[in-house]
């Protein structure tokens, strides 16, 4: 049975967070799926709240300390990533984003990607595509065709609503459709192998 | 090995008295640094190139040919010498001018410059910044080694029938170092010309310095110039010290929080635990510095940062004092105790003099296009 590695990033800041429940809704449908097709998984999950202080720093430092570096590793190397954040001021948290642009620009290219959002209110559901899905797009992600809004009137009576159960399921098992069946993840190139091009070349303009 | 202390040339408020020196107050102060540490016993004076405020150092060599004419051993070098946007004739020109000035004590170190809003002020793109960096270093080696340089290429006007005078200093280019962070294309032309190789080393956790300088080794066997071991290798790193080292912090902090590259972000206790950021007593530098051959081998040079931040001219020179008279002693003895015999020193003007042979003049005269005679034969006929 094959082992698949999904990184779970939660931009959720209370606790319990309605983003934080999102993510492991999601989660937990990502690995039935995967399991229903044979694959097992393991879950590595980042709270970003852990690392908001270490973030700011890498904005100004311009480099990832050791705990955020772990962080970006799990994601880097993760064969599937599930991206969870709750709306702020009509868009993805300033937490969020800061996550995503420390990131090397080509860190996620290739990557299968699950997008899921929570707000108070569903005047925001559309926040997955119009603010979400073209930042994974710039970051040459596969994002999956469902993306997952939560308002929360979506949990209300404590349960997940039938129609959020049935986009969570759907979102699931569009991802695992994804992993499955391809290769393990592969890190970027590293930049300190050998060149593939010579000195000569280069010196060529080449 | 070779010690000394590399600048920027910044002009930044003093953060504890919010008091800015003049111009006039830095360039001088650059000056004085550097005769003080030829004073103190350091072996190199470094200084940057910057084109924009708050930056004094547009014209490295102006400043580098008066400490020159003021110091009998100081070796005179540069951190960096902007590669990209400086038309490597002007280089040559310059550094081969400094070179007779200096007797020879000259060295160079390529950089490229990070700074977008440069480039277009001198008519280049950074996005080319590394085939600006490859196309320019290998015009200038040629205007240093050929006599008579027929040129063309992708960012400068062509040259025909070129020669950049004077020649250099008894036919012997400068010695080359080329700086950077974290691009492994520099570290890959450093070691394809057997040139040395210098990472800042401050900033960034050690990790970055230690992957590019390993590569830089590896290639530079790679090329043949000999085993990895023997690669020429340079580090900077900054230092505050006091005697008692709850001083030092106390003092720098200030400097620290204000600083352009460090405030608001890390605090000093994280910096100095994540980077090679050392501030502390003499004591705690040595063993840092000491610290740092466990990770990029023997190396060849080691350049301290002191001037930055607004730090008045009064506290860098006691800084001074401290490195010349308890730090680098201890650094050169230990070091140097450490260093297997076929680790080569840092080369300078007399061993590459030796290295091709002992110096001939190799001034050009000017030749009559047609005839091809010379001030000299036009006098002997």
């Amino acid at each position: 049975m094959t082992t698949r590695t999904i990184a779970v990033v939660s931009a959720g800041l209370s606790d319990p967070s309605s983003t934080r429940l999102l993510a492991d809704r999601l989660t937990a449908a990502t690995v039935e799926a995967l399991r229903a097709r044979g694959e097992d998984a393991t879950v590595e999950v980042v709270e970003l709240r852990g690392h908001a202080r270490d973030l700011a720093d890498n904005l100004t430092s311009g480099f990832a300390n050791g705990s955020l570096q772990t962080a970006i590793d799990t994601v880097v190397g993760a064969d599937a990533l599930i991206a969870v954040t709750p709306v702020f001021s009509a868009s993805y948290s300033g937490l969020f984003k800061t996550f995503f642009d420390v990131l090397d620009k080509d860190a996620l290219t290739g990557k299968p990607v699950l997008l899921g959002a929570t707000a108070g209110t569903p005047r925001h559901s559309l926040v997955v595509e119009h603010a979400m899905r073209p930042l994974f797009a710039y970051l040459r992600a596969v994002v999956v065709p469902t993306g997952v809004f939560a308002a929360a009137e979506d949990w209300a009576g404590g349960g997940v609503d039938r129609s959020l159960a049935g986009r969570i399921d759907r979102a699931a098992g569009e991802l695992a459709g994804l992993v499955s069946g391809r290769p393990a993840a592969t890190r970027p190139a590293d930049p300190f192998a050998d060149p593939t091009t010579s000195f000569e070349e280069l010196l060529k303009g080449r | 090995m070779q010690f000394g202390i590399f600048t920027v040339g910044d002009v930044t408020p003093d953060p504890t008295t919010g008091r800015a020196p003049t111009e006039a107050e830095r360039v001088k102060s650059l000056i004085t640094i550097a005769l003080k540490a030829e004073e103190v016993g350091l072996d190199v004076f470094a200084q940057g190139q910057h084109h924009n405020p708050p930056f004094v150092v547009s014209s490295p060599t102006t400043t580098l040919g008066y400490i020159a004419a003021k110091t009998e051993k100081l070796v005179l070098s540069t951190s960096t010498t902007l590669i990209t946007t400086t038309d490597p004739v002007k280089i040559a020109e310059d550094f081969a001018t400094l070179q007779h000035v200096a007797d020879g004590r000259v060295d160079l170190m390529m950089g490229r410059g990070n700074t977008g809003p440069v480039y277009p002020w001198f008519g280049k793109d950074i996005r080319d910044g590394i085939p600006l960096a490859v196309e320019n270093y290998q015009l200038l080696r040629r205007l240093w080694r050929e006599d008579v340089v027929n040129w063309e290429g992708q960012f400068r006007t062509p040259l025909q029938g070129f020669t950049s005078t004077p020649r250099p200093l008894d036919g012997v280019p400068p010695f080359v170092w080329h700086g950077s962070i974290r691009s492994p294309q520099i570290a890959e032309q450093a070691a394809y010309y057997g040139d040395g190789f210098f990472h800042n080393h401050i900033f960034w956790p050690p990790e970055h310095t230690e992957r590019m300088v390993e590569f830089y080794r590896r290639r530079f066997e790679h090329y043949g110039h000999g085993s990895a071991d023997q690669a020429i290798v340079g580090l900077g790193g900054q230092v505050f010290m006091r005697k008692n080292s709850q001083d030092a912090v106390r003092e720098f902090r200030p400097y620290f929080d204000k600083a352009p590259v460090y405030g608001g972000g890390p605090s000093l206790e994280e910096f100095t635990s994540q980077t090679p950021l050392t501030v502390g007593s003499p004591e705690q530098v040595i063993e840092r510095t000491l610290g740092f051959r466990d990770y990029v081998g023997d190396y060849q040079r080691q350049l301290f940062l002191i001037d930055h931040a607004g730090l008045p001219l009064k506290t860098v020179l006691e800084q001074l004092d401290i490195l010349g008279e308890e730090v680098v002693p201890v650094l050169r003895r230990e070091f140097a105790a450490l260093k297997p015999a076929h680790v080569p020193d840092a080369p300078t003007h007399a061993s590459l003099v030796a290295a091709a042979g002992g110096g001939h003049d190799s001034t050009v005269h000017a030749a009559d296009d047609v005839t091809g005679r010379t001030v000299e034969t036009a006098a002997q006929a």
